[in-house]
């Protein structure tokens, strides 16, 4: 059986782990987002915090994935449930992103632009809303963009402790040494990655100040 | 609001000083007493580093003083709510500073919309300073991008009077253009000054600039201020600083 015939074979299979992979990387990036957007514009006003946050999310990235899902395997109710482990994993991994590219965009808006606006009389938060971030915003959607694409890859792992995804057939196909299965759930995250790129990559350009 | 029967000052430092935060801070203006009348174009020249662009961000306190105290109409600037002190001085700067993802447009309206000024006097208002500042109305719908230096900083200066501010502060805002636009805006400055008759504190290293357009002159060096003179008194002084000022510049006054 070939490929094909083996997708054709097990579709509403595919399409489950694949909607199952979409539903984990979905909400582990919109959490990472609701989190680390507002961390990374808090640390471009208490720079205190800058070292400890960014650091922190730093470490975070050095940890191996397969590790992560295993630390928390024994947390209090997240740990009850493998995609709520699968989730809570990916979101941590995807906040340096953000907060990062958060930071970095809001750091590099034209210094006469923030200065002319403050001169004028506009509020701390007149700043941050209506310059600040809309001037960021295109480098903003790149963190967005590299965060979302990293989930899709680690979100395979999430098969390991159960959470589902399409690392099942990956780790179903290691397991079998059958490279049909393998390939069956590895070409769907790479197709998934590819998508994610391209139409969050069109979304920066066109919200990127000219 | 200022009121127009008021005969003080519009401005005044009283031995303010500017030391830049930490303990090793260098001072930057040194004891600087000065009275800026209502509607005169007080120039501040001198070259870079001088202290000309501390002594006016003072001003519109994006800088606070290290020492004395400075009154805008008639109250310190500390115990002045910085927004509504900003918001009745208008502030144009060489870079322009112009929001580059909103229209001519929106940025001449800025004040005025966080203002809360109903939209049909916002348009009239940007219309009005348009023509004010001798640009088409055709522009307002562009991006800062798409327009050249000497626009740009039509815009900005429309921009800082949008509110009608009795105070303009204005930083170097032709340095960046040919020599040809920066006379042309220069006449125009000089002919809505004429009609607006705003209290403006310009900031320049341009002797030619200096005399055209100030009603008096303060000379600063090394974060003091040398002298304040009219252009005629300037023209005639033999304070040496003023003297080498004029030598470097040509005779040619």
């Amino acid at each position: 059986m070939n490929l094909y015939q083996f997708m054709l074979h097990n579709h509403t299979e595919v399409l489950e782990l694949t909607l199952e992979h979409l539903w984990l990387v979905g909400i582990s990036t919109l959490l990472a987002v609701l989190i680390g957007i507002p961390l990374g514009i808090l640390i471009t006003r208490w720079p205190v915090l800058n070292k400890p946050v960014l650091g922190g999310a730093n470490i975070i990235q050095t940890i191996p994935s397969l590790a992560l899902f295993g630390f928390l395997l024994p947390a209090p109710w997240i740990g009850e449930r493998a995609d709520r482990i699968a989730i809570l994993a990916l979101t941590l991994y995807a906040l340096l992103p953000l907060i990062r590219n958060t930071y970095v965009g809001i750091k590099g808006v034209d210094r006469s632009v923030i200065e002319a606006g403050r001169g004028m009389g506009l509020t701390d938060r007149q700043l941050l809303f209506q310059v600040e971030l809309p001037l960021a915003l295109g480098v903003i959607i790149a963190g967005v963009r590299v965060a979302t694409v990293i989930s899709v890859g680690l979100a395979t792992i999430a098969a390991a402790i159960g959470a589902g995804g399409l690392g099942e057939y990956i780790f179903r196909g290691l397991a079998m040494v059958n490279n049909q299965v393998i390939l069956a759930g590895a070409i769907p995250a790479a197709v998934m990655a590819l998508l994610a790129d391209i139409s969050l990559g069109w979304l920066e350009k066109r919200l990127s100040p000219h | 609001m200022m009121s127009q029967s008021d005969s003080r000052p519009a401005i005044e430092f009283r031995n303010v000083s500017y030391r830049l935060p930490g303990s090793e801070g260098r001072t930057l203006l040194h004891d600087l007493t000065l009275e800026i009348q209502r509607g005169e174009t007080l120039i501040l020249l001198g070259r870079s580093g001088s202290g000309k662009t501390t002594t006016l961000k003072l001003i519109n306190h994006l800088l606070a003083p290290s020492g004395g105290e400075l009154l805008v109409d008639n109250r310190a600037t500390r115990d002045w709510d910085v927004i509504r002190l900003r918001r009745m001085i208008g502030y144009v700067i060489q870079e322009t500073g112009l929001f580059p993802h909103f229209t001519v447009e929106r940025n001449i309206a800025l004040v005025p919309r966080i203002e809360n000024w109903p939209a049909h006097r916002i348009t009239e208002r940007v219309d009005e300073l348009l023509q004010l500042v001798g640009l088409d109305r055709e522009i307002a719908t562009r991006y800062p991008r798409e327009l050249s230096g000497g626009q740009r900083q039509r815009v900005g200066v429309a921009r800082a009077l949008a509110a009608d501010p009795p105070i303009l502060l204005m930083d170097e805002p032709f340095g960046a253009l040919d020599p040809i636009t920066r006379a042309e805006l220069r006449r125009e400055f000089l002919d809505l000054q004429q009609r607006l008759r705003k209290t403006v504190v310009f900031v320049t290293h341009d002797l030619r600039e200096a005399l055209s357009l100030g009603t008096r002159i303060a000379l600063m060096e090394a974060g003091r201020l040398v002298t304040v003179q009219t252009p005629a008194e300037f023209l005639t002084s033999t304070e040496p600083l003023t003297v080498s000022y004029k030598d470097a510049c040509g005779t040619d006054f």
